[in-house]
């Protein structure tokens, strides 16, 4: 029964067979300055139960009061994504008992929410270079409030055996956007890629829009997967799974891949699904059971009778739709145009999730050229290596402007820049102070560097034989010993016409 | 009677005056008023029992604080000095606030509820906190966890609820003013049956930030007092917007003192008065309904005209509000699981309690049978499958009796019935009988499921026990000052025919008062 002792399918099995459903809940924490419902800081990171009030705590006789700006980012977002926005929409309490949530119900929003019916564009590159669209239907945008944090002590870290529990409201009352799709159907073998494409797409939206630090290592998008299979070719909808918390992108793709090998290997078996809430678990890659939802809680939702309706006029709506961004085709357009890149330059980059970052390296001075090399040779290899989203990884688009900087001035070469996003990655400083530390600044020194000619000239007389005979190619085998000797510090190119002026050549 | 006592049994407006005049100081009212408390109260055993806690230590040092501000000649408002009572389901920075339930036994808030912070910021000394039926449900106040509160008209008799604390404090002098929260009827209903006026505001006339809800859309925070006069001057006080209450009306309230003023010279002519069919008649105890005929008569005479309206859909309020006060409730009472605040009980008998366990032992053992009774008629009615057929069908019930009110309002400017069917009953007389204790609330219930005002104003006593008998004016929306000027108006002609307020018979003083004392 338990996921570790169910045999998956082969990937290409499950598609013989089945017709995967998908849909995805995102979760997007607001960055606004203060609470959903009081005037409570939000920022990340503060000590434990130090930003708090009677409100957020649920204290006897606090009383909620809407945020205007969670909600002119909610009705930004709904815009973005193509969606109808409510003329009159309440609040609604979700009823259920959990030590986290200070008044044992979520304000929340049910069947009235405040964005609905949109849709997103979502393209996934195919094997022949070409790129395929799919349309991803929206079925509402929400608000509600995050509950507080749980921290289970104890050996296993989780509530199940946990010495004691202790919990942290800061998180209480956030202000969260629920993004929630139509089943996605049609994608067949793509449904991982498509998955994983349309929550980057969305976090991408997320961050052009600027209402969230759409940090998905931080929990500020957390995504809810959920996934089902029917028999190919039936157009029904099998019972879906729920996968809680995957955080992040390589995780949306692998989790949709694994529950598809997973249903198929029950349904195979002549079994049926259970509708539950699965975890997703990072280090393994297998999802085990959560609590099942089929003996459902009732979560007895009714108006909040606290708040009153938000009813944004629609001059408000028509005043925040001025303030969108471009949308993400006619920007990659404009991009690609404006940077002289390949078609397949710009799918790899957009692939690597490092379009925003490559625009702003090159707005901190750095030629389109260098910044795309930079992000998807070396840094996009580092943060596959490392797990970790490329925005993850710790270097920033100003950091890498400085080390192509530095480069271009002669300071260091491309070698040793990569010493230096080392020194970045572990925390060193600036690029100026880990060259500095790391004594990576390329010997202009030409006291030592010709010293140096010298010993590579005596200590290779044949190769100095043929130089002199005018085979200058042989001054490579030259160069890389002097090279060598300098620890890569020097530059290569007056290394050679010093070894070509001593030889007379 | 001690000088003492003569204080206690002026107005809080004669207080006001006598505090302007200099003829006494804060700290002397506040005094004299704590010694009525320590004379009468007593505990819950014997006595009033009005008060769950008094606070004399902080009550005197802010009528030393007062009498300051007046020696230099600033005094924060007109009650500047005039000391009040509370009722325990308002929060108090420092003060305990129990709600009357065992589940917030010794818990005291880190904030004061915002018409709270409006009488410390006026002036007010708090004496304390009154008692009230568990979470405001109750007509009695006997459903207090920390025993029943007893009417000084009769001892024998309750108060009324759910703030039965707040109308008998101020009906046996203990406190010129109080404030109440009326949900179905408890500021009203208390008010008839202890010879108080009560005053239900229009909804979101006063902040609810602080009331620790019990149906947060029917809610109101409002003035206990023994003239109509002291209720406007503390309604005016205590009302308003406040932006942390999202359901609080964004407008200046009416001049409620003027009204008031107005009313006391006794003339009403042009004004229309609509007589409730369905709030008379069966179920109505005799002397009750002479005494709302007699008042009638009066209005008359002061110059109104008087009609009978119907109001078809009443009859159904009673239906609707079990349906939807518990709803509210039962969400609202979730938050009471021993986690943050409050009574924690570990359950008996199991060794290592997960925080579900310990949710349900505290519970079970921190909640009444009446708040449990409602706690599970609300999540019935919620639940999946059952909400259209309560909850929905409830919530048109309501809208149907703001419909009744607006017919009847386009009639007349204000509509009058007797607050309570009865006048007060015997203590355990309908404890096991919730139905019964339920109809008390029949006259007074749809004001709150429409977010009307009400008052309830002493018409004298009722012929076959001797006990104070209400007259209810209610008024449209944000119409506030109407029921002043018709209160007032009532009033004196009252007094003028009775040669003065009603006065309550002596209560037995020298009582033992003991903090916290359970019956």
């Amino acid at each position: 029964m338990s996921a570790a002792t169910t045999t998956l399918v082969p990937f290409e099995d499950v598609l013989a067979t089945y017709d995967p459903a998908l849909g995805l809940e995102v979760h997007v924490e607001l960055n606004s300055a203060t609470k959903m419902f009081c005037g409570c800081p939000t920022e990340f990171g503060a000590d434990p139960n130090t930003q708090v009030c009677p409100t957020c705590l649920g204290l006897p006789g606090a009383m909620p009061a809407v945020n205007r700006k969670a909600v002119e980012s909610a009705i930004r977002i709904g815009l973005a994504l193509n969606c109808e926005i409510a003329e009159w929409c309440r609040f609604a309490r979700k009823n259920y008992f959990y030590p986290d949530m200070p008044k044992n119900f979520q304000t929340s929003q049910y069947d009235e929410p405040i964005a609905f019916e949109g849709w997103m564009d979502v393209t996934v590159p195919t094997e022949d270079g070409e790129v395929e669209t799919y349309r991803v239907e929206i079925e509402r945008a929400h608000m509600e409030e995050d509950t507080g944090k749980s921290l289970h002590v104890g050996t296993s870290g989780r509530i199940h055996g946990a010495d004691y529990s202790l919990v942290d409201y800061n998180r209480a009352g956030i202000p969260l956007i629920e993004i929630v799709t139509k089943p996605i159907v049609g994608a067949g073998a793509r449904a991982p890629e498509v998955a994983k494409a349309y929550v980057a797409q969305l976090r991408d939206l997320i961050v052009a829009l600027g209402v969230s630090d759409a940090r998905m290592d931080q929990g500020s998008i957390r995504a809810d997967v959920n996934l089902s299979l029917a028999p190919k070719g039936s157009g029904v909808l099998g019972t879906r799974t729920e996968t809680k918390n995957v955080n992040s992108l390589r995780s949306v793709e692998r989790a949709v891949r694994h529950e598809m090998q997973r249903h198929a290997a029950i349904l195979g078996g002549g079994g049926s699904i259970l509708q539950e809430t699965r975890h997703w678990h990072e280090d393994t890659g297998v999802t085990t059971s959560g609590r099942e939802k089929s003996d459902a809680e009732d979560y007895r939702y009714f108006p909040e009778p606290d708040l009153v309706p938000v009813a944004p006029s629609r001059e408000w709506v028509e005043e925040l739709r001025g303030t969108l961004p471009e949308n993400p085709t006619q920007r990659r357009a404009r991009l690609q145009a404006e940077w002289g890149y390949s078609d397949l330059e710009m799918r790899d980059t957009v692939g690597a999730g490092a379009l925003t970052l490559v625009e702003e390296t090159i707005a901190a001075g750095t030629s389109p050229a260098a910044a795309r090399k930079w992000w998807l040779s070396e840094l996009a290899r580092r943060a596959n290596d490392a797990g970790v989203e490329l925005p993850a990884l710790g270097v920033t688009p100003t950091q890498v402007a400085a080390v192509q900087a530095l480069v271009e001035g002669g300071s260091i070469n491309d070698k040793l820049a990569r010493q230096v996003f080392d020194g970045l990655i572990a925390g060193e400083g600036t690029p100026e102070e880990v060259v500095e530390k790391r004594g990576l600044a390329i010997v202009s020194d030409e006291g030592a560097l010709s010293e140096a000619v010298d010993d590579a000239i005596a200590a290779n007389p044949d190769v100095a034989a043929k130089i002199r005979d005018g085979k200058v190619a042989a001054a490579g085998a030259l160069i890389g010993a002097v090279m060598k000797q300098m620890r890569g510090q020097a530059d290569a190119g007056r290394v050679r016409e010093l070894i070509l002026e001593k030889l007379g050549s | 009677m001690s000088a003492g006592q003569d204080w206690t049994t002026r107005t809080a407006a004669e207080l006001a005056d006598a505090l302007a005049a200099g003829e006494v100081t804060s700290v002397e009212l506040t005094q004299a008023h704590l010694d009525r408390i320590a004379a009468v109260d007593g505990s819950a055993i014997e006595g009033v029992h009005a008060f769950l806690h008094v606070d004399a230590e902080g009550a005197l040092a802010a009528a030393r604080a007062s009498d300051e501000r007046r020696a230099a000649g600033s005094p924060a408002t007109f009650l500047d000095g005039v000391p009040i009572a509370v009722k325990d389901v308002l929060t108090t920075e420092g003060m305990p606030t129990t709600c009357g339930s065992r589940i917030l036994e010794g818990w005291v808030p880190p904030y004061d509820a915002t018409v709270v912070a409006r009488l410390r910021a006026a002036g007010l000394p708090i004496l304390g906190k009154t008692n009230m039926d568990e979470f405001a449900m109750g007509s009695s106040t006997e459903h207090s966890a920390y025993g029943p509160t007893r009417n000084p008209w009769d001892l024998e008799r309750v108060p009324g609820g759910s703030g039965g604390g707040s109308a008998a404090a101020v009906a046996a002098y203990e406190a010129p003013l109080a404030l109440g929260t009326d949900t179905g009827g408890s500021i009203r209903q208390p008010g008839a049956v202890t010879g108080t006026v009560g005053v239900k505001p229009t909804y979101g006339g006063v902040s609810r930030y602080g009331l620790v809800a019990m149906a947060n859309s029917l809610d109101q925070v409002g003035p206990v007092t023994r003239t109509v006069l002291d209720a406007a001057l503390l309604h005016e006080l205590v009302g308003g917007h406040d932006p942390r209450d999202s359901t609080s009306v964004d407008q200046p309230l009416p001049d409620l003192v003027g009204a008031a003023r107005k009313g006391a010279t006794g003339d009403l002519s042009g004004l229309r008065v609509g007589v409730v069919t369905e709030l008379q008649g069966e179920g109505y105890q005799a002397g009750v309904q002479a005494r709302f005929t007699e008042s009638l008569d009066l209005l008359v005479a002061a110059g109104a005209e008087v009609v009978e309206v119907s109001c078809p859909q009443f009859v159904h309020a009673l239906a609707a509000y079990y349906v939807l006060m518990p709803s509210e409730a039962s969400s609202n009472l979730a938050k009471f699981d021993a986690m943050r605040y409050g009574l924690r009980v570990l359950p008996e008998g199991v060794p290592d309690p997960s925080a579900e366990e310990v949710m349900r032992a505290t519970r079970d053992a921190g909640f009444g049978d009446e708040v449990k009774r409602r706690i599970i008629l609300g999540t019935y009615a919620l639940s999946s499958g059952y909400y259209d057929a309560y909850y929905g069908q409830a919530q048109k019930v309501r809208t149907l009796i703001s419909r009744d009110f607006e017919a009847a309002f386009a009639q007349v400017d204000v509509l009058v019935s007797p607050t309570s069917p009865t006048t007060a009953f015997r203590l355990g007389e309908k404890l096991d009988d919730p139905l019964a204790m339920y109809l008390n609330d029949l006259a007074t219930i749809p004001a709150n499921l429409a977010g009307v005002p009400g008052i309830s104003v002493p018409a004298g006593l009722a012929e076959e026990d001797g006990l104070p008998v209400g007259f209810q004016v209610l008024a449209p929306a944000l119409a506030d000052d109407r029921l002043y000027r018709v209160g007032a108006a009532l009033e004196a002609a009252l007094h003028a025919r009775w040669g003065g307020p009603l006065t309550p018979p002596e209560l037995p003083a020298g009582l033992d008062r003991r903090e916290g004392a359970s019956a």
